[in-house]
């Protein structure tokens, strides 16, 4: 089960869409899984041949546990290291296959103990508990052979995983109430752990906003653009620049991403918000992302994301859109290290050689990780994103 | 090709909304009132929209155009009157 955000603990299997014996390959949709924010389609990694489905339909896999096991191409398989699950009641690490297998003294329940953990000794109050405070009960802790596991124990991992900034969530079905758990339990982390600081600045959109009108007469409705998607675009091309606001902070210490994954903050009809990732922005070429941006959004709204638009930002861009205020001030999702805001295109007097004229303009907002970059930096990025944005036909 | 009537292009106009926004109520859809206030539509389910009305009855509608497709009402106006524009001979 791959992690599909920081704060995704586990996630329910409703599909599968291959059988042993099947051939795949690297990107293809081998299964679909519940959480939070919806059904997400899980991809495959590399090359294979499916061995044997481990998780059945309806079961609920903590990050890390065994969906399947499979031979890649030109490879003997090597089931244990993909097989071994998470520790239990460590932070969740996003994005991150475990590295090796765990053994059980050290926290991590072995493999078979994965697919038997509603098996596990507990007493009914423990489990009913459990069940109320979405806990699963593997990750109360190690096995003890033939001890049962306690109400204590239930609620002491309630605790821990309050203070680690993770209860694990068990069986999810997404809904409103869900979303906004995922919400709050990342921004907690964000707002406890992330020291933040903010910078904002004005930006003319007067020849970005008549590149995208004139753009969009000439082309037809498959191949128009919104201002959006040159945000975006401007965002990802200074992080080439500035590479501090673009990446992981991860075991004390910022990962740096050679991708440039843009998180496109996208407001659910129903409540909340996912940012699926557009990978590579930066490389895209206006028009390409336009219609990936559009089949993201499309798909965060249906509730049917892929995995790999969860878990692949590396960097994310709020844009109020239109009729909104003028500035927003985001909060960064970790393990990212800064989030882009932009407010509504406004008309405000502006000053032009001397004259003051009525021109379009956005406020472009910077909240970044001060444990990675300073504000001298922010400014040099987001006075970046001006410039770029001042050349829309060279973005 | 002929025409299709005021009731069919509802029925694949509403098709198209839901398409674009599988996360709308049909059953509490106003086909007076703009998207814009009963669904909070933006720029982006706008141009998607268009796309699929494209897609589905072959209009192109103009930027400068979107207003017009506010409502569900003016949408069947819209697409109806530039169908019998486009099959003119």
């Amino acid at each position: 089960m791959p992690s599909l955000g920081a704060d995704m603990e586990s996630a329910v299997v409703t599909e599968w869409r291959v059988k042993p014996g099947d051939s795949v390959k690297r990107g293809d949709v081998v299964a679909a899984v519940e959480t939070a924010k919806g059904i997400i389609d899980i991809e495959i990694f590399a090359d294979g041949v499916i061995e044997a489905l481990v998780a059945a339909v309806g079961d609920s896999v903590p990050v890390g546990g065994l969906l399947a096991s499979y031979r890649a191409s030109g490879a003997a398989a090597d089931d244990a290291a993909r097989a071994a699950p998470s520790a239990p009641a460590a932070r969740p690490e996003p994005t991150r296959a475990p590295a090796t297998s765990t053994p059980p003294s050290a926290g991590g329940a072995p493999p078979a103990a994965e697919a038997d953990r509603d098996r596990r000794l507990a007493s009914p109050a423990a489990r009913k508990r459990a069940a109320e405070l979405g806990i699963d009960l593997a990750s109360v802790g190690p096995a003890r052979p033939g001890v049962a596991i306690t109400l204590g124990d239930v609620e002491r991992a309630a605790a821990r995983g309050a203070a680690a900034g993770g209860v694990p969530v068990a069986a999810p079905a997404a809904g409103p109430a869900d979303m906004r758990a995922v919400i709050a339990q990342a921004m907690s982390r964000a707002k406890r752990e992330i020291p933040h600081y903010y910078l904002g600045t004005t930006i003319d959109m007067t020849r970005a906003a008549r590149f995208v009108a004139e753009w969009n007469v000439a082309h037809p409705v498959t191949e128009r653009l919104l201002v959006g998607v040159l945000l975006i675009k401007a965002v990802a091309l200074a992080l080439e620049k500035v590479t501090e606001l673009n990446g992981f902070w991860r075991d004390g210490r910022f990962e740096p991403s050679a991708a440039i994954n843009v998180g496109a903050a996208t407001r659910l009809r129903r409540g909340g918000l996912v940012a699926p990732a557009l990978e590579a922005a930066n490389r895209q070429p206006l028009p390409l992302l336009m219609r990936q941006l559009q089949a993201a959004v499309e798909r965060a709204r249906a509730g049917r994301l892929r995995q790999s638009e969860l878990a692949n930002a590396t960097i994310t861009v709020s844009s109020l859109g239109e009729g909104g205020v003028e500035t927003l001030y985001p909060i960064i999702h970790p393990p990212q290290v800064a989030i882009v805001g932009f407010g509504s295109i406004v008309v405000r007097p502006w000053c032009v050689g001397g004259a003051i004229v009525p021109a379009s303009v956005v406020t472009a907002t910077l909240s970044a990780d001060h444990r990675v970059s300073d504000g001298h930096r922010g400014s040099q990025f987001l006075v970046e994103v001006d410039r770029l944005l001042q050349e829309p036909e060279r973005l | 090709m002929s025409i299709p009537t005021d009731d069919e292009l509802r029925t694949t106009i509403l098709d198209s909304l839901l398409s674009v926004a599988p996360d709308v109520d049909a059953a509490t859809l106003d086909p007076r009132r703009e998207f814009r206030e009963q669904f909070d539509f933006d720029s982006m389910d706008y141009l998607s929209f268009a796309t699929a009305l494209h897609a589905r009855l072959g209009v192109d509608v103009p930027e400068t155009d979107y207003p017009r497709l506010g409502t569900l009402d003016g949408c069947v106006r819209y697409v109806a009157a530039a169908l019998r524009r486009g099959s003119a001979p």
